[in-house]
């Protein structure tokens, strides 16, 4: 994993995708600095963090793309995959080059709630705090990112994805807004969530039984819970899928100031699931 | 020890391998040989890991390539078709990433990579970027990056393709070099290749094995539907009796050389009997000699590996040779070819022999 981690980091910076990555992220994160905090004297680091949200969605894209559509191009995962080096390695080795890179604008960053101390008052550990949780969202930008490049072989169409999904999720809350709220919507919304989620394990299992049943309690749970226990419906799949919300973790520490653990965690496990996924994807495609 | 056990790889319809069969001992430098699209690529690839097959096993040494993945691939070494290499690294540190691959220890790392280029002649040109490198150069050091740690397996997709006849020259002879202590699996569609390089020889169509043996046998067999060229100095009659005289001989067919009193002389022989006896040449000789007629030139015409190959999967359905070890499968090929020839050549004889009747 190690041999594959420092190639992929050294291949950064032979590339020039390293260093404009990094040189885009300082030069926004300088303006926003300049803007917000030094301009405008706004004590909260955080704040340009919140502007950066939008910029990472530009930049990541552009760091990821090569992760996995370059070398199945070129046909380097030859060498990766029949080397004795499990897959799994071989994701980790590159995503955790990846979030080197991203590391490195982070840290740099991290002189400007010190800048603004010397000027005034600060808050330190809330600036602190929504960094790390700025780059523990930006882990899991590179995990979206890296997944959908190990989909494709195309770089292009692997930066247009990852932009595309991580735009969505940054509309997420607002088109989460959109949906109907009434009971019987969200008994609509569940049983078409259910139906999807049940074509899938068909799909796998191939078990009609299986199908069937499965399909069959949870029509009946949702149908049961409608006419028995209604108001439990009420706003039910708004409230769901308000929580797959993900920058609202980023939110609650930057405007809100509030150490959201739990939050920090729901990101660490949705960058597993990525890696996980990634990896299903590239075993997936040596079988077809 | 590699056995491929009844492997199919099925792309959506097209059967790109199609139960292969085969076992591959240590020591010896094997060759695939196929016309293009025959599923040399597609097996190596699964031999060595790198995707999955539909069904059927592959084993290194015992390792199952996909329940033990990790076992298995370090007993291999692999050059793919096109070199996977990173062009934006030198030399020196693709191949230092290679063993750092094959989890090769740090501390004999330095002395492996040295070993493996100094084996592909790399030394010069070890501290340029790889995307500066030409063709043969790349290829080289996709054959080094193979090799590297010496694995006791070595796979080799197409070693000499896009290579000039030099580095050709120069790769068979590292290739020969590998087979001393290695086993070595390589593909060509190449023929003059597969002979100059392989102690044995599977050839292969439409992902089915039609045939598996030494490059001599193969030769062999294809030989006894042979003949030879005689140029002699002496009448068209003369060489007829004499010729008619040898047992063995079979067909014979009288020509113009060209030159005044000398006859060209097509003759085949019968087949079957020619192991134990002695050499039909010398028979030959002895009988003309006896007579004081002077052989200017005798040529064999033996079946060459080209033929053999044109033969076995020149038809759609070649050759219907199930199981390839069986060297009666080929001669029951061969005998197919014979009939043809032979049934050119018997209006030939028959019409000397009236000739003679006259």
């Amino acid at each position: 994993m190690s041999a594959i981690y420092r190639r992929e980091l050294k291949s950064h910076f032979q590339s020039m995708t390293g260093y404009v990555f990094i040189a885009f992220m300082v030069l926004f994160i300088g303006i926003y600095f300049m803007a917000y905090n030094m301009m405008s004297g706004y004590p909260y680091f955080s704040y340009t963090l919140s502007g950066m949200v939008t910029i990472i969605m530009i930049g990541i894209p552009v760091l990821t793309m090569r992760s996995f559509a370059d070398d199945r191009k070129t046909k380097t995962d030859q060498l990766l995959l029949t080397a004795p080096v499990s897959v799994t390695k071989v994701v980790l080795g590159k995503y955790f080059s990846m979030v080197t890179v991203f590391l490195v604008p982070v840290l740099l960053t991290s002189v400007c709630p010190l800048i603004i101390q010397m000027n005034g008052t600060a808050h330190l550990k809330a600036d602190y705090a929504s960094m790390l949780a700025f780059f523990l969202l930006g882990c899991v930008y590179i995990a979206i990112g890296m997944l959908l490049s190990s989909l494709t072989e195309s770089q292009i169409i692997a930066a247009v994805g990852t932009f595309g999904v991580i735009l969505l999720l940054l509309l997420w809350p607002n088109l989460v807004g959109f949906l109907p709220s009434s009971a019987s919507a969200s008994a609509i919304g569940f049983l078409i969530l259910w139906t999807l989620y049940v074509s899938i394990v068909y799909r796998i299992t191939s078990h009609n039984l299986l199908g069937i049943g499965l399909e069959a309690a949870g029509v009946l749970a949702i149908v049961g819970i409608f006419f028995l226990k209604r108001n439990l419906l009420d706003r039910a799949l708004v409230n769901l899928l308000e929580k797959v919300s993900i920058t609202q973790v980023f939110q609650n520490f930057a405007s809100h100031y509030i150490f959201d653990a739990g939050g920090l965690i729901s990101y660490i496990s949705i960058i597993f699931v990525l890696i996980f996924l990634t990896v299903q994807s590239i075993e997936k495609r040596r079988w077809s | 020890m590699i056995e491929v056990r009844n492997l199919v790889k099925d792309y959506g319809g097209h059967l790109a391998v199609d139960h292969l069969n085969f076992t591959i001992y240590d020591g010896q430098i094997y060759g695939f040989l196929g016309p293009n699209g025959a599923g040399k690529s597609t097996t190596m690839n699964i031999m060595t890991g790198y995707i999955g097959a539909t069904e059927g096993d592959v084993l290194i040494n015992g390792h199952n390539i996909l329940e033990e993945p990790e076992e298995a691939k370090k007993c291999i070494g692999y050059l793919p078709e096109l070199p996977p290499l990173y062009v934006d690294m030198t030399v020196e540190e693709q191949l230092i990433f290679a063993a750092e691959l094959k989890k090769i220890p740090k501390k004999e790392r330095t002395q492996a990579v040295l070993e493996v280029m100094e084996l592909a002649k790399l030394t010069d040109v070890k501290g340029r970027l790889i995307r500066n490198l030409s063709k043969g150069y790349r290829q080289r050091v996709g054959l080094a990056q193979a090799v590297i740690g010496f694995p006791p397996v070595i796979v080799l997709d197409e070693p000499t393709v896009g290579l000039d006849p030099k580095q050709i020259i120069e790769i068979r002879d590292t290739i020969k070099e590998l087979g001393k202590n290695h086993t070595v699996i390589l593909s060509s569609h190449i023929l003059s290749e597969v002979s100059a390089v392989c102690d044995h020889i599977m050839i292969i169509d439409k992902g089915k094995l039609i045939a598996s043996d030494t490059p001599e046998n193969l030769e062999r067999q294809m030989a006894v539907a042979s003949g030879m060229e005689l140029l002699i100095k002496a009448s068209r009659e003369e060489v007829e009796a004499t010729l008619k005289a040898i047992s063995q001989v079979d067909t014979i067919a009288v020509l113009e050389s060209g030159e005044e009193g000398i006859c060209k002389a097509l003759v085949s022989f019968r087949s079957g009997e020619d192991e134990e006896e002695e050499d039909i040449r010398e028979r030959i000789f002895f009988a003309f000699a006896d007579k004081r007629l002077p052989i200017l030139s005798m040529q064999s015409q033996k079946a060459s590996l080209e033929d053999v190959f044109l033969e076995l999967t020149k038809d759609g359905e070649p050759a219907s040779v199930k199981d390839l070890d069986e060297p009666e499968d080929i001669q029951e090929n061969i005998s197919k070819k014979d009939d043809a020839i032979g049934s050119h050549t018997d209006a030939e004889q028959e019409e000397g022999e009236g000739d003679q009747s006259e």
